[in-house]
């Protein structure tokens, strides 16, 4: 059985979330806190939402220094599979995991809302399981949302199709309307949406599921 | 400021006879520190002395009722093994000041309240109450209030899920920032605030404690008592006494007593809101007939120099106050550390002491050190529960009769129901998406609706199939107009909000927003409200668990209207598919279902509608209220949606609530919201449109047959007025619009509004 690792900031609170969805689809899940240095018997690693650090100075910006990044850079680099949500993304972004960054919105408040997005690759640990052009209602939360990248990062993105979601109707000013973006390997994925809150239809959606099972079941290599 | 120009105790917002009760008590003259004691825990905002004789007149049990008012929040069992904590605060004042911070620390301290209980907090609601929004200081004031709960709800972790957003001049002044919230624990988990077990330990946990929120003590800066007059006195006296908060603290402090009490390591657990740590030690002393040591030197503080009474009185937001054995503080202090959350023992549980007639005393002792000087020692009863109360001056209103008398329903003329239908509109979409509605993923029916919905789940909780409901409401334009039937009609409203999501209200909570209690006026409508609500409430078999009252909301000698929110949590049995909510489907058939009219002369009430109050008409009279077929009604809804979420196929296919606006209003919503016209027939006249009564409900259904038979059956009126379809809202004779201008108009009012120049 898959065996998850969701990792705790102090000030983390998608957690629980993360870890109920990927309990349903059948992983096993375990919490790591941020002081752990070893991530060794995890398939995969899963950074959750909330505002680690209080999101301090800037979003992720201080949680890139807790200990655990540097298991997880270690985890990532040896292929196991990541993935941040929300500030989980901005984390990842922070570290140094994942190319851009995430500002604020461009309506410079918090947004909460159902959003549609579009897969634009399959070639990652969350895609893998949906289908290139798939569209998929998942919400957003976020203040820092708006994905933001200089152009020779934005080319190389779309070069390699690191872009795995983009946003039907753009919210909140992200370049080139990314909702979520990879590394060059595919094994290190971050989106804004949360698809764990997209689990059931009792809740408004079930195409979470899409993406969340194709990251449980994913093989590490992805390419 | 070299002295004061009155008595200290009259600074100190005590009177002459309050102080000679103080020199009863003690036996003796107080100091100057006990005298700030005395100040703070026996003014109106700690002790409720003039509201008290009057709450005492709710019912507030029935067998589901674990904790009733008076402790932190109130709790009901919800079945499964699953118990749900309640509370409402308002935090009008510090909003006024200060918007961001007064609305965020008002949040900050709900969830004390709830997980003081043992509960995690799981939901947030926000009934807000500005002026009209021409006015660039209420734009200033709605922005501030909403980002300041967004940004701390949001980061603190719990979701916000509904509320209500009221914009009347009588707020213009004062707005009404009120803040629910509601937790779950596993039933056998439940802690309450006390103190016990001499040798005992009280440990302060989180936030250190700063010169914030001292208020009005700050007066005893300025009254020579921290020994330095001159400027740096008048400095402290000057600083702001708006709290302010820091979500990451309260996130961090909410994990680590959530902890502390699974794992068995206190024994009571108590948060420091209004009054500081004077009120937490003095309250969980005198809960537990015990005395407390309190040592003031071990209290980290933010600044050095704090004098004691500012120590005892701070409202320095993030704090908590657990009872341990000294056995337990190794494991404590670890477990606090993991969460960074900072923990001190401050106090030490002391035998009561003998008074001259030989009973138990449990004394508050403030020291400098455990074994120090005594700066002060008072019974800790004598502060918490022995504040004189109040009955004080009730008047009805000379100009009610005038008030009542001039009408609308008779005179106001028809005007255009188009125009007026649009500009009642509004989608409160810009606020509500500033607030995280869906953490825990448990929001089955979010912001916006008629009720929430909420699957009963969270961290640590046993599984349940069970759903909980909540719903907050308020009618100040029909307690102005009469407070008694105005609140009656405002709980009855809030049940029919209810019944909508399919669930049966258990238990209310109540946030009553007054005027001047001195204004004599002001305690009539008090005293009548209390009255319309313990009416209300035993007619429809609802405990009240909770509450809170927030009086003198005035501001140069005007008093806002009369505002009871009531806080409603009702409960669904099996949630295992959404309600029906307000989508209906072409071709459906529309029904009316309820008493279409009011018995008596008027029909169709106008007196405190939305519609009236549109063209500055406020007086008239409330509808009157039949709780008979009211409650049959409301059963029959609720027992409909009910069976949906159950997972029952049915022929309904929309049901909402005919409340503010009226019947033209909740028809446009669907519209708004399915972009699906309707084609409804004649009405019965012009003031059904927009008359508001509870009761009534707009549904849909794919089969009016058979739908007709069930209400016939549970012997509920009900009316056939059109059919679902097209791409107009057309009612015969009187409305005709697009679904496209509904859906713009109200989609826009409020950005509009707020965006408007001036």
């Amino acid at each position: 059985m898959t065996r998850i690792g969701v990792v705790i900031f102090p000030g983390s609170n998608c957690d629980y979330d993360a870890a109920s969805a990927v309990s349903e689809l059948g992983a096993t899940c375990e919490y790591v806190w941020h002081s752990a240095t070893d991530l060794s018997g995890f398939d995969g690693v899963i950074l959750p939402g909330g505002f680690a650090h209080g999101d301090y100075l800037r979003p992720g910006a201080l949680a890139r220094f807790s200990p655990v990044m540097e298991a997880v850079a270690n985890f990532a680099a040896d292929g196991g599979a990541v993935l941040g949500i929300c500030n989980g993304f901005q984390v990842l972004t922070e570290a140094g995991l994942l190319p851009g960054a995430l500002q604020k919105n461009r309506g410079l408040t918090f947004l909460c809302q159902p959003t549609t997005l579009i897969v634009a690759s399959t070639r990652s640990v969350l895609t893998c399981a949906a289908t290139k052009g798939q569209e998929l209602v998942i919400p957003i939360s976020h203040f820092s949302g708006a994905y933001t990248c200089d152009d020779e990062t934005y080319e190389a993105l779309e070069a390699n199709g690191q872009v795995v979601l983009r946003y039907r109707d753009n919210p909140n000013g992200s370049r080139g309307d990314i909702a979520g973006v990879a590394n060059e390997a595919g094994n290190v994925v971050g989106l804004m949406p949360h698809p764990e809150r997209a689990m059931s239809t009792l809740l408004g959606s079930a195409d979470g599921r899409v993406l969340l099972s194709g990251f449980v079941s994913a093989p590490v290599d992805v390419h | 400021m070299s002295s004061s120009p009155e008595p200290l105790h009259r600074a100190l917002g005590l009177t002459d006879s309050e102080f000679d009760d103080i020199r009863k008590v003690l036996g003796r003259e107080p100091n100057h520190l006990e005298l700030a004691l005395y100040g703070v825990m026996w003014s109106e905002h700690c002790s409720y002395k003039s509201s008290r004789i009057h709450l005492k007149r709710l019912p507030t049990e029935a067998p589901h009722v674990l904790v009733g008012p008076g402790e932190n929040a109130g709790v009901i069992d919800a079945g499964d093994g699953i118990a749900v904590a309640i509370r409402i605060e308002s935090h009008n004042h510090p909003s006024a000041i200060e918007p961001y911070q007064g609305a965020a620390t008002g949040v900050g301290g709900i969830l004390r309240d709830v997980f003081t209980m043992g509960a995690r907090p799981l939901v947030l609601m926000d009934p807000l109450f500005f002026g009209r929004l021409t006015d660039a200081r209420q734009r200033w004031l709605v922005e501030g209030v909403v980002s300041g709960i967004s940004g701390y709800g949001n980061s603190v972790g719990v979701p916000t899920i509904g509320g209500e957003l009221t914009f009347d001049d009588c707020y213009s002044s004062n707005p009404l920032v009120n803040v629910l919230c509601a937790g779950a624990l596993p039933t056998e988990r439940l802690v309450l605030g006390v103190a016990s077990g001499v040798g005992n330990l009280a440990v302060l946990l989180g936030s250190s404690t700063g010169r914030d929120g001292i208020g009005g003590v700050s007066v005893l800066a300025s009254a020579g008592f921290s020994g330095d007059d001159g400027a740096a006195s008048l400095d402290d006296a000057k600083r702001p006494s708006v709290q302010v908060g820091d979500p990451y603290e309260e996130k961090r402090l909410i994990e680590a007593c959530l902890e502390l009490l699974d794992r068995g390591l206190v024994l009571g657990i108590q948060d420091l809101g209004g009054a500081g740590l004077v009120c937490a030690t003095s309250e969980t002393a005198a809960r537990g007939g015990v005395g407390m040591d309190v040592d003031i030197t071990a209290v980290a503080l933010r600044e050095a120099d704090m004098a004691p009474f500012e120590i005892m009185t701070s409202e320095s937001q993030e704090r908590m106050l657990a009872i341990i054995t000294p056995e337990s503080w190794a494991a404590v202090s670890g477990l606090c550390a993991k969460w960074e959350v900072r923990a001190r023992v401050v106090g030490h549980v002391v035998e009561p002491v003998r008074d001259h007639d030989g009973n138990a005393v449990g004394m508050l002792r403030v020291r400098r050190g455990f074994e120090g000087e005594v700066l002060a020692q008072v019974p800790a009863a004598s502060l918490a529960d022995q504040a004189p109360l109040y009955d004080r001056p009730r008047q009805r209103p000379a100009d009610l009769d005038a008030v009542r008398a001039d009408d609308p329903t008779d005179d106001e003329p028809v005007g255009s129901p188009n125009d007026d239908l649009l500009a009642l509109l509004i989608d409160p979409a810009w606020v509500y998406r500033q607030y995280d509605s869906q953490l825990f993923l448990n929001t089955v029916v979010g912001p916006g609706r008629d009720a929430a919905l909420l699957r009963l789940a969270g961290p640590g909780l046993p599984p349940s199939r069970r759903g909980i409901a909540l719903s907050t409401d308020s009618n100040p334009r029909w307690c102005a107009l009469d407070p008694r039937a105005g609140t009656a009609l405002t709980v009855a409203e809030s049940v029919a909000n209810l019944a909508c999501v399919g669930a049966t209200a258990k238990a209310v909570v109540n946030c009553l927003n007054f005027g001047n209690p001195e204004h004599p006026e002001v305690m009539w409508q008090l005293s009548e409200s209390i009255d319309g609500m313990a009416e209300a409430c035993r007619g429809l078999d609802l405990p009240v668990i909770g509450g809170n009252v927030s009086l003198y909301n005035e501001s140069g000698g005007s008093d806002i209207d009369p505002t009871p929110v009531v806080g409603l949590l009702g409960v669904v049995d099996s949630l295992v598919a959404p309600p029906p909510g307000w989508a209906w489907d072409e071709g459906d058939a529309l029904v009316l279902v309820g008493t279409r009219t009011v018995p008596g002369p008027r029909p169709f009430p106008l007196g405190g509608t939305k519609w009236a109050t549109m063209r500055a008409r406020r007086g008239g009279s409330v509808p009157s209220f039949d709780p008979g077929p009211f409650a049959r009604t409301v059963r029959f809804v609720a027992g409909e949606v009910a069976a949906i979420c159950a997972g029952t196929a049915s022929d309904v296919t929309a049901v909402h609530d005919v409340g503010g606006g009226g019947l033209a209003v909740a028809l446009a919503e669907m519209v708004a919201v399915t972009g699906v016209g309707a084609e409804v027939g004649e009405l019965l006249g012009h003031g059904e449109l927009f008359s508001e009564f509870p009761g009534r409900f707009v549904m849909t259904t794919s089969d009016v047959e058979v739908f007709s038979a069930r209400a016939q059956a549970a012997g509920v009126a009900w009316a056939r007025l059109g059919t679902i379809g097209g791409s107009r809202l057309r009612v015969e004779g009187a409305i005709d619009l697009s679904v496209g201008d509904i859906a713009a108009r109200r989609r826009d009012a409020l950005e509009d509004a707020l965006a408007s120049a001036g």
